[in-house]
């Protein structure tokens, strides 16, 4: 039975990777869960400085989903390699690292000084951060800008270049296909969709920064429907990720036309989930007597 | 940290709005350290995702405790939970308390409401006896008492309304404790907020060493998700730090209050 697929020229050992800001530096998880059985560890968004993030409360639990508005917190491009990469680059399976910025030269330095690195396995441009007032989701929203910053990061390094698209804009398909265009290897399909939570004895929002990114199971139709026009529209790619909590779940993203799939939020309340998921994907594709699992690429697309 | 599957072994009413529940968690049980907590999953909460944090109150024989309060649905489906029911556990999780030296400072514990599980561990391993000063609204906010004094600590409750002990607050019982004598002594405390920051300042007017177990909601619990921060002081000013993994417990002087405004 094969697993295994690639990213740009990136091999994963099977399609199964955690989302970004669901999984820390991987080291956090380290206790829990046999990292090296993943495709691949997928580290919180970084930038070129430390980030102190926004005040609390930072999340807020609503039925069947989590809204975030944590401001992508973290200790910039030298902590991260500092205190993270001696962990990271001993795994055996490939780290990608997400990164942003607040111009296209920020992102630029960030992935030449990760690229200088030697040994990463992917870089995840994050343009869809809906927590961040300058950068990150003005890129995600104009598909010109988004060009430009995929085009600029992929002058600097030949990593494999991911970049992950916002659900918030009328369609997804030419932000998808400015990516590709731009020489982007593939596609992290969604991030998290732009929410609000009130607190009604307060009369208050519940969350410091108001609004957040709703994620968990209640946005896994929005982020289906999305795979499902981006796979039509574009040849790279797509890793599929918005409320994955079974293998179930996996394989419909997988049906839709992703090539992987990321888990994220159930990372906070199983984080068994990603090898769960795994498990159970191994025994769907047995059952139904599937040799190879990109032969369920895209299945669920007419005329396939 | 482990994470497991844990039987309930007895879920019940202890006061009021308060319950304990004793699980059969064998992996888990050895390892715990006073203040720190286990990360629960409620399993019947379908719609509601993530776990609950809990202080452990007491550890016996592959066994654990918990004492909480109704304050939300989790802790209400948690209540109606019955005996060979399961639970997921992660934990021990968090930096905990400092457990007293023999012969060194005189421990004087401080607790609000459920605030008292997360100190009970510490007394009973605590080479040395102290004081342990309980506060809450009402006679039901009042647990624990007989254990404290089953272990020979001396135990001083205020209630707000009077219904038992003295009436007050259990600060200004700290106060009384402290104006009588203070030198020798170190303030351990867990409970609301305002109860956490009028410990730290009777702690600094007395030159107290302090350890306050700070409450914050929690995502994850093991440090990634970063929901639980606490504004903290660090050499060139302040950052905000994990309650779930750098804390709960934090030295009062780390805590940069003004910034959590």
């Amino acid at each position: 039975m094969n697993l295994s697929v690639r990213i740009g020229g990136l091999t994963l050992q099977n399609p199964v990777t955690v989302a970004s800001g669901t999984f820390g530096y991987g080291v956090e998880y380290s206790q829990l869960v046999d990292l090296n059985q993943l495709g691949a560890v997928v580290v919180k968004g970084i930038r070129l400085e430390p980030v102190r993030g926004n005040p609390t409360p930072r999340t807020v639990e609503v039925t069947s989903g989590l809204i975030n508005a944590i401001g992508l917190q973290g200790p910039g491009v030298e902590g991260c390699i500092r205190s993270y990469w001696p962990f990271l680059k001993e795994l055996k399976v490939p780290a990608i690292i997400n990164i942003w910025g607040v111009t296209v030269a920020e992102y630029t330095e960030v992935a030449r000084r990760l690229d200088a690195l030697g040994g990463v396995g992917a870089l995840e441009l994050n343009v869809s951060c809906p927590n961040i007032k300058e950068g990150g989701a003005q890129f995600g929203t104009d598909p010109r800008l988004l060009s430009q910053v995929v085009a600029a990061c992929r002058k600097v390094t030949r990593l494999p270049l991911i970049t992950k698209l916002s659900p918030n804009v009328v369609s997804i398909v030419p932000y998808a296909q400015a990516a590709e265009a731009a020489g982007s290897d593939a596609l992290s399909i969604m991030n998290s969709y732009p929410a609000m939570a009130i607190d009604v004895e307060t009369r208050r929002p519940v969350l410091a920064n108001v609004t957040g990114g709703l994620t968990g199971p209640c946005i896994k139709p929005i982020a289906l429907k999305l795979v499902w026009e981006a796979a039509k529209a574009v040849k790279i790619p797509i890793i599929g990720m918005g409320g994955i909590q079974s293998a179930t779940d996996a394989i419909e993203f997988i049906m839709a036309g992703a090539t992987a799939v990321a888990v994220g939020t159930a990372n906070f309340y199983e984080p068994q989930t990603p090898l769960q998921v795994i498990a159970g994907l191994r025994q769907f594709m047995l059952q139904e007597g599937i040799e190879d699992v990109r032969h369920l690429i895209g299945s669920a697309q007419i005329g396939k | 940290m482990v994470e497991q599957t844990a039987q309930i072994v007895s879920n019940e009413r202890d006061t009021d709005l308060y319950f304990r529940v004793v699980v059969r968690a064998a992996q888990i049980a050895p390892l715990v350290q006073p203040g720190q907590f286990v990360h629960v999953r409620i399993l019947p909460l379908r719609h509601a995702l993530l776990r609950r944090p809990f202080s452990v109150l007491q550890v016996a024989e592959g066994t654990l405790s918990l004492l909480y309060k109704i304050v939300g649905q989790g802790t209400e489906v948690l209540s109606r939970m019955r005996p060979g029911e399961e639970l997921s556990l992660i934990g021990p999780l968090g930096h905990g308390f400092t457990v007293p030296h023999p012969g060194g400072e005189v421990p004087l514990l401080v607790a609000g409401g459920y605030g008292m599980a997360a100190l009970f561990l510490l007394a009973e391993r605590s080479p040395q006896r102290g004081i342990v000063f309980v506060g809450g609204r009402r006679r039901a906010d009042i647990l624990c008492e007989k254990e404290f004094r089953a272990l020979g600590w001396e135990v001083c409750v205020t209630t707000e309304d009077g219904s038992h002990g003295e009436r007050g607050i259990v600060t200004e019982a700290l106060l009384a404790e402290l104006k009588r004598r203070a030198p020798g002594r170190k303030l351990f405390a867990c409970g609301p907020t305002p109860m956490l920051k009028a410990v730290g300042r009777l702690a600094a007017e007395h030159n107290l060493p302090a350890e306050l177990s700070l409450d914050q909601h929690m995502g994850c619990g093991i440090g990634v998700c970063l929901t639980c921060v606490a504004p903290i002081k660090t050499a060139g000013g302040w950052e905000y730090q994990r309650t779930c993994t750098e804390g709960p417990v934090f030295d009062f002087r780390q805590i940069a209050w003004e910034e959590a405004e």
